[in-house]
């Protein structure tokens, strides 16, 4: 990188004036962060592996094995086998109607997708009640034809798709408006097809955030409680998922059991962080691999 | 990405076979969990040994009234076991899933099982308590559930106003008791279990006010060595009605298995597991010794639940007049 003389004074004063702190101040303030990151997550972190091992490694695997909590487990992954495909098409496919072109409504149609950010995710499930529960306006229908969506594996998969809608898109549609549009110009000018424009030119441009996205809406699509909890019917063994099949087993006093399955869930989220960082790291690398390509050129 | 969503259609699939169309479903209410674990498979073994079928039975649990809404808006419920025939009443007015005399289909009112509400205290019964006007007393704390959204907390009310009136003593009376009784409570929980968890688990106030099958459970749970169960002079006996849902079994065509399940709650081996479970047995006498216990139905002391319903726990009725003062 051939930065000139005048950005590395910049820099140089920008690094004095972050630490010209008196040094208590500095050192109470790190102090003070890590006293409250230990408190609030490392602790209970801490204490989610604790609790769930109390009774000792035999009582956790056999938690873990039990039936309803397979179940439970395998019923999280269709869901999430189901809406993070979904929400990667449609993601992607928002992100860029939006980044790419102007149209009428555009600012409509972000708000729109932002919709499931807003809104509680108890207030997404009765929406599905409202709609498909007996009492709701497809009820009638739906019995007639004998199609189960709500209490049903449909049911939390909509709820599911519903509360993850935003991840991908809010993710690529900053991203895809600063790249501009040059380069999908330059391939359709050099002759490529729609389609191998957005394999060859798009897609690889916004690989990291893609990536990121999808991270995020798996995490969300595995964890979420509320608006399944409303939909689900809490059928154990059929219509539970992970989240609900904790909140069971705690309520049956069954604490060791209830952490065992928390645990698992605890660990996807810490297996999130780290493909995360992961993802951030290559796309910060990524980004500067880009400047300097434009310096040089 | 054929063979991804392929192999994602044959999961989907596979578990949606795997609910076979003899299963039973059975939407219950929050403290009955322990119970229908032992009922089930003794009545999935029974069957199996008069028909010769094999079914499976699916439970659901949660806050009664929270259950039956969830089978008005159309969870596929064979049979639906409550803590009070409210509950199931809502499934003939709202929604026309049963008919309006659903409770003279079964023996007693379909009222298989019934448990007095009670009191838990901790070990030594350090605050003293021993009747319904201990638990006013300036310093005692008392856990209840809350009276809008649990069975359970609406039987503690009832009883809290029956200990009252069931004496002799007036309406304003009853109504300035309650009034009084609701200042010692700190936190409403939502359900039954909830409010055992804060009184157990989080060692929340003096005085418990549930259920005798979950104070026994509770015991059980905790250990003998940590509380106390305490039998008030009178209180109000919660009735536990099961019900049929016709339209659910006509439509699954599980009817023959729902109501032999159902009338095996009120067999004597159906009433023997209850009374295991501290539920007091109503049709059969299993020669199980329960405290003798001086009681009243939500029938002889308000008229009727729909009449109780009304005056208390509606929007603006009693309760809420007196949670705002």
């Amino acid at each position: 990188m051939h930065a000139t003389q005048s950005q590395q004074y910049a820099a140089k004063i920008a690094s004095r004036r972050a630490t010209s702190e008196p040094v208590w101040v500095r050192y109470g303030l790190i102090t003070l962060t890590v006293a409250f990151l230990t408190l609030f997550l490392l602790v209970p972190l801490a204490a989610v592996f604790t609790e769930a091992l109390r009774k000792g490694w035999s009582v956790y695997i056999a938690a873990i094995f039990e039936a309803d909590a397979l179940s439970a487990m395998w019923l999280t992954l269709i869901a999430a086998a189901i809406a993070v495909p979904l929400n990667l098409v449609f993601g992607v496919a928002a992100a860029w109607a939006i980044a790419k072109f102007d149209f009428k409504g555009k600012h409509f149609l972000i708000t729109l997708i932002d919709l499931p950010f807003a809104v509680s995710p108890v207030i997404a499930g009765l929406i599905y009640v409202l709609m498909f529960g007996l009492q709701g306006w497809f009820g009638e229908w739906l019995i007639d034809h004998d199609i189960k969506v709500i209490f049903a594996v449909p049911g939390i998969v909509l709820a599911t798709i519903f509360v993850t809608f935003p991840f991908v898109a809010r993710e690529l549609i900053p991203l895809m408006q600063a790249q501009g549009k040059e380069e999908e110009e330059a391939a359709l000018v050099l002759g490529a097809s729609g389609l191998k424009m957005l394999w060859h030119v798009t897609l690889p441009n916004v690989k990291w955030g893609l990536i990121y996205g999808v991270i995020l809406t798996n995490a969300r699509a595995m964890g979420e409680f509320g608006a399944v909890s409303v939909v689900s019917g809490h059928i154990r063994g059929l219509t539970n998922t992970m989240p609900l099949h904790v909140e069971i087993l705690y309520n049956e006093y069954n604490y060791a059991a209830a952490f065992a399955v928390a645990s698992l869930l605890t660990l996807l989220a810490l297996v999130t962080l780290v493909l995360k960082t992961y993802v951030e790291w290559q796309a910060a690398r990524s980004a500067v691999r880009n400047e300097e390509g434009v310096i040089a050129s | 990405m054929r063979l991804y969503s392929s192999g994602l259609l044959w999961l989907v699939l596979w578990h949606g076979l795997s609910v076979q169309a003899a299963d039973l479903l059975n939407a219950s209410y929050d403290v009955s969990r322990e119970f229908y674990k032992e009922l089930n498979p003794a009545f999935i073994q029974y069957w199996k040994e008069k028909t010769g079928e094999t079914i499976a039975i699916n439970q659901s649990h949660g806050g009664s009234s929270k259950q039956a809404r969830a089978v008005v808006d159309g969870l596929e419920a064979d049979v639906i076991t409550m803590n009070r025939s409210a509950d199931i009443d809502i499934l003939a007015d709202k929604a026309k899933l049963i008919p309006a005399n659903w409770q003279s289909r079964l023996p007693n009112n379909s009222v298989a099982t019934a448990s007095p509400t009670v009191f838990l205290v901790r070990k030594g019964n350090p605050k003293h308590i021993k009747e319904w006007e201990d638990l006013v007393r300036s310093g005692v704390e008392v856990i209840i559930a809350n009276p809008k959204t649990s069975g359970n907390g609406k039987y503690s009310y009832l009883a809290a106003w029956g200990s009252v009136t069931q004496k002799g003593g007036s309406a304003a009376s009853a109504q300035q008791f309650v009034t009084n009784l609701f200042k010692h409570v700190p936190v409403l929980d939502a359900g039954g279990r909830g409010a055992t968890t804060t009184f157990a688990q989080r060692a929340l106030g003096d005085v418990l006010v549930t259920f005798e099958n979950e104070v026994q459970l509770i015991q059980q749970e905790f250990g003998e060595d940590k509380f106390e169960a305490v039998y008030p002079s009178i209180t109000v006996l919660a009735e536990n009605p099961v019900a049929l849902v016709d339209k659910v079994v006509d439509k699954k065509g599980t009817r023959k298995a729902a109501q032999a399940y159902l009338d095996f709650h009120f067999s004597a081996q159906g009433q023997a597991i209850a009374a295991k479970h501290y539920l007091r047995p109503q049709v059969v006498d299993t020669h199980t010794t329960f405290k003798k216990v001086n009681t009243f139905t939500v029938k002889q002391a308000f008229g009727s639940w729909a009449d109780a319903e009304k005056t208390h726990f509606n929007d603006g009725g009693i309760f809420d007049q007196i949670v705002q003062k």
